[in-house]
Parts: C-alpha cells; structure tokens; sequence
C-alpha cells in the first residue's frame, strides 16, 4: 500500500474489525421472551451487529457486539439483559 | 499579451486558463476581488465551472475538499480570519492527498482587529502539509498559480499549494502582467486526473481511520511528498520557461549574491522594496545582496545553503511573529544553515505587521542593526514609547 491510499477504504471494511475482542465485563442477553419487535435495538446498535424480524427473534453476533449495552437501555420491554462476560 | 491589470484580476484570469470545474469561496478583504472576478468570468460563460456561494470559508474549504475528491480540478481563495476558520479543513486536504489550489492573501489577524497586509495567517498553517509559494510581483503571483496546479497535480506530490500573494500591496495593486494565452496554459497543464476518486461506480471512503498502526506512515507520506516536491518545483519552473519564455517560479532567487558579504532573506512584496534598496547600498559599495525564499514549504535547505554558505552576515526579515519566540522564517533558516557555513552572524527582524508601510528607510535601518550585535526578534518602526512594555 502507499502511504498517500492510507485512509482509503474500499465498503465493507469494517467487516474485518472484529470489535467483539472490545467487550471487557458485560454482554448482552436477548431473552426472547417480551420482544415485540419494536426494531429499537436493531437502530440503536453502534456496530449494526443486531437482526431479527420477528417478535422474539432478535440477536446479535457476538463477533462485532462490543459490549455498549445501548441496546438494554433502549428495550422498552426490558428483554435485553447485560449479562457478565464469561 | 501584456496588460496593465489590478493583481487580483491578474489572478483570476489566469486561475481561468487553468479551467478549474469547481470554485467556491466566501468573501473577505483582501481576497475578496479575486473570487468576484472569477464569479463574473463564470457568470458571463467564459469558463465552464460552477462556482458555489457558500456560508463561511470552512464551507468553502470543505466543499473544494469534496470537488478535489470527485476528480474535478477546483480553486478557493481566502484571507486572515477566514483564513482561521479553515484551516481544520487544510489539515484534511493535505492529509487526504487532495490536489487543490488557494490563494492567501495574506492580510494580519485579530485582535486587534486589523484588514491590512502582513504574513500571519498563511504562516499559521506551515505544519499543514501544503505547499507554500509566496509572490514578489503580480506577474509572479500569476505565473505561480499555474505552476501551481502543476506542482500539486504530480503524482510524486498530490499535495495541495497555496500561492500566498501580499494583501493591498499585490491584491490592489495595478501593474504590468504578461497574462499567457489559453493554448501555451493548456500545454502546460495537462487535464487533471485523480487516482482514487470518490465514484458511485466504485465507492470508497477517503480520510477514514487510521488506527496506530497506520496513522505514522500516513504522516511520513506526507512528509516524503514535500521532499519530492523539492526535487520537482524547480523542474516545473524550468519547463514554464520554455513555454512561456519567463523564469519564475523555484525555491529561492538571488539578487546580486556573487560577491555578497551581507544579504537580508524575505519573501513576498517586501522583496522589491529591498531590492531597491540593496541597489543604492550597493552604489555606496556597500557588499549587499538578497535572498529571496518563493517555495517556504518545503523548506528549501540545500538552497538556501547554497545561497548563504559564503557570506558573513544574514538579516531575516519577515511580516509574521512565532509569539514567544521569533519569527518563523528566521527560525527556521538559522536552524537550516547555522552550524554549516561561514556565517557568523544570523539577526531576525520583524517589520510590516498589520500594514505598517515598509519603505526603504525601515530597509537601511535593518541594514545598519545587521552590523551590531546578533539580534533574535528586533520590531523595526517600534514606537519608542512602548518598548519594554507589555
Ligand atoms: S451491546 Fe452494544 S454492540 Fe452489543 S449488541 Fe447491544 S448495542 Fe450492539
Ligand atoms: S428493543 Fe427489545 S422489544 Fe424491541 S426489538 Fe429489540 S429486543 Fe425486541
């Protein structure tokens, strides 16, 4: 690479940042059991790590999901738990 | 053909026959006479181009970062505190790469408020990454903008330049300049191209992250450019002389330097008045000759050596202050050249801030000081009333 095509990115980069190695303490726990798929989580999520559809249907992957907890705090049915990191 | 022309004019028929598609820029004293010409020239289908009224100069920055990025060759131009309000924006055209033209009439910063000329605002933006050319004359202002697009179009640099020319001095002033033809322009300035150019076709982000492992040879690249560029502004002023047939241009210009015991180093308008000045000392056969410094970033080292490695005596003089220090320039030449040469003697003067005149008596004064003892930051005109006091 040259140094002047530093800061170049091609789309889809951030596909190689693997930012789930970020997460310290806490992951999120989707219970999937009050979800009515409002899609509040799926928005919020900084890393769009979040999918699902239906009610009661929504994850994230853990490959990306850094460990925010945004996604708790917006679920206004309190079906995201942060749960500790093993 | 030559004209009779006020310097901005001079600029914005020349900034023309470099046929730039994009021009944005917002008004200011001193600059403001270049951009309204240039508006005209588009207004009146002279030039194909759209020029974009923006809301304030870091508007006007950003949106030629954006043009430049697209691949489409683009032009500002601003002055002093408009000046300031870009200069975020300066940092990320040299950091992206991004081949562009500006110019700065350079007029003084606040506070005090003052709209008259000296060197403050373009020197505020030396650590950017662009190249900096500075004007003695109009001819020379003009010559050094098509240059210009050369110079920051070449592959080895893609860095964007500015062409800093005194405000008033130069911007209003009326003189004589050989304006060049559109056909000599076009063989010299090929049609721009940009590599990695922001495309639907094929998307890409320019100027994203670049985490630590990165980010230090992003920065040298930019460093490697300048030196590059060392190399090349001379070429590029050379070839500019065979087809227009006037040498401007290049990294420095001596005036009577052959058998110079003293020479004063400045750059921009202040330097014909030196010349002058350097011709009735030497009448009086006073051994005195000037260096003249057009390209200051990249710090042209080895020529400014070249110049100076066999005269006793050097006065700085220059039109802008690193407060607490010196002057940039002086700094930069005395950390340049001190220890290598035969100089015994390296003295910077400061003159000519915020429009205070220059005439050839402030000149001779400077001259008679660079035989007394070795001064770092001397004000020249000062009040006497004020010296000492803060
Ligand atoms: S914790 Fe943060 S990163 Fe992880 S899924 Fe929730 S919002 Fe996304
Ligand atoms: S925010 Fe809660 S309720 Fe809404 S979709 Fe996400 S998990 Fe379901």
């Amino acid at each position: 690479m040259k140094a002047k095509d530093i800061g170049i990115a091609k789309p889809g980069s951030s596909k190689a940042n693997k930012t789930g190695s970020w997460r310290i303490e806490s992951r999120p726990k989707f219970l999937q059991k009050d979800c009515i798929a409002c899609n509040m989580c799926l928005l919020i999520c900084p890393e769009g790590c979040i999918t699902g559809k239906e009610k009661n249907g929504y994850i994230c992957d853990y490959a990306y999901c850094k460990g925010c907890g945004n996604c708790a705090v917006i679920c206004p049915k309190d079906d995201i738990d942060m749960i500790r990191e093993e | 053909m030559k004209q009779f022309i006020e310097g901005s004019q001079a600029v914005a028929q020349v900034v023309k026959l470099c046929r730039p598609g994009v021009i944005s820029a917002y008004p200011i004293t001193p600059q403001t006479h270049i951009v309204e010409g240039l508006a005209k020239i588009v207004a009146n289908g002279e030039l194909k181009a759209e020029f974009v009224n923006v809301e304030s100069e870091h508007s006007a920055a950003s949106l030629v970062l954006g043009s430049v990025a697209s691949g489409v060759r683009s032009f500002t131009a601003t002055s002093s505190q408009g000046f300031l309000l870009m200069i975020e924006v300066l940092f990320n055209i040299a950091g992206m790469r991004l081949p562009l033209v500006m110019t700065c009439a350079n007029r003084a910063i606040s506070a005090p408020l003052s709209i008259w000329n000296d060197q403050q605002d373009s020197m505020t933006a030396r650590d950017s990454g662009w190249i900096q050319l500075y004007a003695e004359n109009n001819q020379e202002a003009a010559d050094l903008h098509i240059q210009a697009y050369r110079i920051s179009e070449d592959k080895d640099i893609s860095l964007p330049v500015m062409v800093c020319m005194d405000g008033f001095i130069l911007t209003h002033g009326a003189e004589v300049v050989d304006l060049p033809d559109q056909s000599e322009v076009d063989k010299f300035l090929p049609p721009f191209k940009l590599e990695n150019k922001l495309d639907v076709e094929d998307p890409k982000t320019l100027g994203a992250f670049a985490d630590p492992s990165y980010y230090t040879e992003a920065r040298y690249g930019i460093q490697v450019a300048n030196s590059n560029a060392l190399e090349i502004i001379p070429k590029v002023s050379d070839e500019f002389k065979k087809i227009f047939g006037r040498a401007t241009g290049g990294l420095v210009e001596g005036y009577k330097l052959e058998d110079a015991e003293q020479v004063i180093v400045a750059m921009g308008s202040i330097v014909g008045t030196i010349k002058e000045t350097v011709d009735e000392l030497r009448a009086e056969g006073k051994k005195v000759g000037v260096l003249k410094i057009i390209t200051y970033r990249p710090f042209p080292v080895d020529a400014i050596y070249e110049a100076l490695k066999d005269v006793r005596e050097v006065a700085v003089l220059e039109k802008a202050v690193s407060m607490g220090y010196a002057g940039p320039l002086y700094a930069d030449l005395k950390s340049a050249i001190s220890c290598k040469s035969k100089i015994n003697k390296i003295s910077g003067f400061v003159i000519g801030l915020g429009g205070r005149d220059i005439t050839k008596d402030s000149i001779r004064q400077v001259y008679s000081l660079l035989s007394g003892e070795e001064v770092r930051c001397e004000f020249i005109g000062l009040d006497p009333s004020f010296e000492g006091n803060g």
